[in-house]
């Protein structure tokens, strides 16, 4: 069968979700960016709730997806998306509000917001994706760098002694009350990136039943930052990254897996 | 039993070449073409166009989401 008579509309079983934008993604070829990008916006196109679903995006490498997500979007300054959206949903109780964060956003300079945005236990979704370093700014160190990694503000790998350990931003906020459903993913492989989907999925469902905040992790590469091609960066990861931020829920329906 | 044909439309001049559809496709069908597009990344292709199977994998890890997949069911 020539291949012209199979791509025809009527044989599509898959397509990019018209919720993204057909603007050229602005991220390094293989980045997680675009892939956590797409299954959240696949989550919010098949729940049916695009027009009622407020987006803030942080600072860093994904600072234009608002230009990405065809759905209303704002961006915060840095680190404090968790407290935009505490506005926004304070405001608008009944939209979907979700933020966009990095490491660098949630875990260094918006600490602070996160925390206490998931102690009040606010009603939002927050998508945290973990790549380990500061992708925007060249490959810089970042609370979850792991011990020894390179990074250019630490050549020598990371110092446990002087640079402190990586941070455990996910399993630190599980133990707050207001957090009802905590889990780590990632986007590296097709099973991996459906399994995300379903977690996020799981994250807005708790939003719209009003249970409490739900944080989803997405532990990605940054092939550029860590000097590496695509595939290898995502091997890498599976190596070293997964062992030091285990894949799994963290909490679910409010209470800890042990 | 039916048998499927799946085949996948790369949109070129959005594909940066990362190479993450490759090692998600269960039959090996795509590769990097030596060809450059528009911005000089080696896009992928299908090298095996008959082996695919419609599975959809390659879409879904794909990063820039510039990869359809179709499919149809053929009686024998």
């Amino acid at each position: 069968m020539d291949i012209k008579e199979i791509i025809k509309p009527e044989n599509l079983v898959y397509q990019k979700t018209k919720l993204m934008t057909d603007a050229p993604l602005s991220y390094c070829p293989g980045c997680g960016h675009g892939t956590a990008h797409r299954i959240t916006m696949e989550v919010v196109e098949e729940m049916g709730i695009w027009e009622d679903t407020i987006g803030v995006a942080p600072v860093g490498c994904s600072v234009l997806a608002y230009d990405f997500m065809n759905i209303d979007m704002t961006q915060a300054a840095h680190g404090r998306a968790p407290a935009v959206a505490t506005g926004i949903k304070r405001t608008w109780p009944e939209k979907f509000v979700f933020t966009y964060q990095g490491d660098g956003d949630l875990a260094a300079i918006g600490g602070n917001e996160t925390l206490h945005a998931c102690n009040r236990g606010e009603n939002i979704v927050i998508i945290f994706v973990n790549n380990g370093i500061y992708g925007m700014t060249g490959g810089q160190m970042a609370p979850t760098t792991l011990p020894g990694m390179k990074s250019s503000t630490s050549p020598y790998g990371r110092d446990i002694a002087t640079m402190g350990h990586p941070l455990k931003m996910t399993e630190l906020i599980a133990q707050l009350p207001g957090t009802y459903f905590v889990t780590r993913q990632a986007v590296h492989t097709p099973a991996a990136v459906r399994k995300a989907k379903k977690a996020i999925r799981i994250a807005f469902e708790t939003q719209r039943e009003k249970k409490g905040l739900a944080f989803v992790e997405i532990v990605s590469n940054c092939n550029s930052g860590w000097k590496m091609n695509p595939v290898d960066a995502n091997n890498w990861m599976v190596d070293n990254m997964f062992p030091y931020f285990p894949l799994g829920d963290i909490k679910v329906n409010g209470e800890l897996i042990k | 039993m039916a048998k499927i044909i799946g085949a996948i439309e790369v949109d070129v001049e959005k594909c940066k070449g990362c190479g993450v559809c490759i090692p998600a496709c269960p039959t090996d069908v795509i590769l990097l073409a030596k060809n450059v597009n528009g911005k000089g990344y080696h896009y992928a292709y299908m090298e095996k166009p008959e082996a695919c199977i419609g599975c959809t994998n390659c879409a879904v890890v794909c990063p820039d989401g510039v990869i359809s997949v179709y499919k149809v069911k053929m009686a024998n």
